[in-house]
């Protein structure tokens, strides 16, 4: 019999059996009159070959390691190697963090991923005003080059891989770390890790820009050349999508604009003058693993097919690894509860799993406490053998890409490539990612989605369990871990003593360079490096970026 | 509800914390509910938002903070609405806030603390219970 016979049999039969079905419905009625995901793609009773009848195997699917990479980037994925476990950490001082991180280190957790306090992350010192009630309270504070040498104390940093979480300083970071390696002896060639360094998604999402995007975009750009040459290891960037679905986009929404803006990243860097597969291969990207489990485990595929897609037909990209979407994946902060916060400890294993199965190269798992406080370290603990028990007993890592072939999962990753490239054709016309932020779409869009969501919660269309159904009277835990308000003093002596102790005509003859490098073409980030090493300031060398560049203003998007 | 006056709600992000998820959902339903709300954006100082309550006029001002800046931002804005005289105005707060810290906050004049979970209705019937109680 030909495949065209079985393929009318089996239409047949469906029909058939979907008519049987439809029969019964009155008296059997389905839970809904219809199924929805996150992203309003509709979910059907059931998928068959039908679905995917129409699709060439090779050009959609592919083999993993190959393009389009639907499969996974490496060709035997965890096979050879688990993802890299890593837990975002950092609270009140240097000091404490790196306490931390060498607990972590001993729990087995394979890399490092520093939180930054909000001061920091602002390019304020923890003296500023700004600064007041929020050093070190979400992130450790850092405001010089000493700062960053006590952050690794003992850590070495040819031995770890290095995500900081920093954005618009990201060039006063780098920097910084890079100082700290020479000065442990480290070739700064030899450093593995990532920076965000992703600013428009902190204009669309996540809050913490300074400059306008035009400087900013010049600054990452500047980020790309310099670590092309000095820090070839470095990822320069990590796209992040995670932020854009926890301010409430869709999954399909997430795919779009992140990608939306990596478009604009690649669009400026090859503007820059700077070739698409020099820097192209260290763009990594970061997405979130919300709780509708195949939608997450097909937006992962999704995103690398139309990623490795853009970069071929769109720019041109000749190296493979150009084309490659390798990401890091946190699990949603934004679906944890504080009603019955250990059901917290469940929804974070089965988001987890669907980054696993999705491929993803490292992964955040979020502590059960965090709608409450910043993790426990007996949390933090939890959250890290979930990874460690999904790589080890579940077995779900010993082959490549599991849920490939899935009628269900191939269909599904298809309509989130299909819809999220209509949402990208749609920033295109608005003239890229750039010009949709400053028009207020995506931010519109995402808040729109995060209102439904919220509205389909309150009318118990989505149930949130523990919140809106199965509620008990619970008392809430005590003893929550707290950053001791005596940490903003403590820095501010510690900066006061500093500024005693520093080369003033040296930080000020850095300084001047980099304004000049600033109001000129060059490159930032080795003046910025000349002036870290003088023990200038994190706020000292925002401030001189500030008064060539000036500051964004957002814009409003509510009510009009 | 004040049939002839609109209920009007200054939202407001004070400190650097970028996460305005959860404000704008309540922003837009307070919107919904017909009140007037006013939008600060990110990034405020207490003075900052002192002065917006001021000028708009606002029965309500709702603050939000995920960071944990609440214990510093929160008595100050009490402290700076106060020396102004404002004493008409329903505070309320909302974001990550540990529940032992609350007591400290309503006893420097926060209405209520609203936390991760809570649904909009019940934060529209409270305010419109407290604005009309107070209008009466």
């Amino acid at each position: 019999m030909g495949k065209e016979d079985a393929r009318e049999r089996l239409s047949e039969k469906m029909k058939r059996w979907s008519d049987s079905v439809g029969r019964k419905l009155a008296k059997a009625p389905e839970r809904r009159a219809s199924f929805n995901n996150t992203s309003g793609i509709p979910v059907e009773r059931i998928y068959s070959p039908l679905d995917v009848k129409d699709e060439d195997y090779l050009s959609v699917v592919g083999l993993p390691g190959e393009y389009p990479y639907t499969r996974g980037v490496q060709p035997t994925m965890y096979r050879g190697r688990y993802w890299t476990m890593r837990q975002y950490a950092g609270f009140a001082t240097a000091e404490e963090s790196n306490r931390r991180y060498k607990f972590l280190l001993e729990q087995g957790q394979t890399g490092l991923s520093v939180a930054f306090d909000l001061p920091t992350q602002i390019g304020y010192d923890s003296d500023h005003e700004m600064a007041i009630g929020e050093v070190g309270k979400v992130g450790v504070a850092i405001d010089s080059l000493e700062d960053m040498e006590t952050l690794f104390a003992g850590i070495p940093l040819d031995q770890v891989s290095t995500s900081m979480t920093i954005n618009a300083p990201a060039a006063v970071l780098l920097p910084m770390y890079i100082a700290v390696a020479e000065k442990q002896g480290v070739a700064i060639e030899k450093l593995r890790g990532t920076i965000q360094n992703d600013i428009l998604k902190e204009y669309s999402s996540r809050g913490t820009y300074i400059f306008p995007p035009k400087p900013s975009m010049r600054i990452i750009t500047d980020i790309f050349a310099f670590c092309e040459d000095k820090v070839p290891q470095w990822n320069t960037i990590s796209i992040s999508g995670y932020h854009i679905r926890e301010a409430g986009s869709t999954a399909v929404q997430e795919v779009a604009f992140t990608l939306a803006n990596g478009i604009a990243y690649v669009r400026a860097a090859i503007d820059a003058g700077l070739d698409v597969d020099r820097f192209g291969p260290r763009l990594s990207f970061f997405f979130n693993a919300h709780s509708d489990f195949f939608e997450e485990a097909a937006k992962y595929r999704a995103a690398r097919r139309l990623w490795a897609e853009v970069m071929l037909e769109r720019f041109k990209a000749k190296d493979p690894r150009s084309m490659m979407v390798r990401f890091h994946t946190q699990t949603a902060g934004c679906t944890l509860t504080l009603q019955q916060p250990k059901n917290n400890i469940v929804r974070v294993a089965f988001q987890a799993l669907s980054a696993v199965l999705g491929g993803t190269q490292s992964l955040h798992t979020n502590s059960m406490d965090e709608a409450l406080c910043l993790p426990s370290e007996e949390a933090v603990q939890i959250a890290l053998r979930t990874q460690q028990i999904i790589a080890y007993e579940t077995g779900v890592a010993d082959t490549v890409d599991p849920l490939a072939g899935s009628y269900y999962v191939e269909t599904l990753t298809t309509q989130i490539y299909e819809r999220a490239k209509e949402y990208i054709r749609k920033i295109d016309e608005m003239g890229g990612a750039v010009d949709a932020i400053e028009k207020g779409y995506i931010q519109r869009e995402i808040q729109d989605s995060a209102y439904r969501y919220q509205r389909e919660i309150e009318e118990k269309e989505r149930v949130v369990v523990g919140v809106n159904r199965f509620q008990t009277k619970e008392e809430r835990p005590a003893n929550l871990l707290r950053v001791d308000p005596s940490v903003r003093e403590a820095q501010i002596q510690r900066l006061k003593s500093l500024r005693q102790r520093r080369d003033n005509a040296g930080i000020k003859s850095a300084l001047e360079a980099l304004e000049r490098a600033a109001r000129g073409r060059e490159n930032l980030v080795p003046k910025i490096l000349e002036a870290v090493k003088t023990y200038a300031t994190l706020g000292e060398i925002c401030d001189v970026l500030r008064s060539v560049f000036g500051e964004y203003r957002a814009v409003s998007t509510l009510g009009n | 509800m004040n049939k002839t006056k609109k209920i009007r709600v200054l939202a407001a992000k004070p400190g650097l914390d970028g996460h305005d998820r959860g404000i704008k959902v309540i922003a837009s339903a307070l919107m919904d509910a017909g009140m007037e709300v006013i939008y600060t954006g990110l990034r405020q100082t207490p003075a900052q938002i002192v002065e917006a309550a001021v000028q708009e006029d606002v029965d309500v001002i709702a603050l939000s903070i995920l960071s944990g800046a609440h214990d510093y931002l929160f008595p100050k804005i009490m402290e700076l609405l106060r020396y102004k005289g404002i004493d008409d105005v329903l505070v309320l707060g909302g974001g990550i806030i540990p529940d032992e810290d609350i007591p400290a906050l309503k006893k420097c004049g926060i209405a209520e603390i609203f936390g991760p979970g809570t649904s909009t209705r019940d934060i529209i019937k409270f305010i419109r219970s407290r604005v009309e109680q107070k209008n009466n």
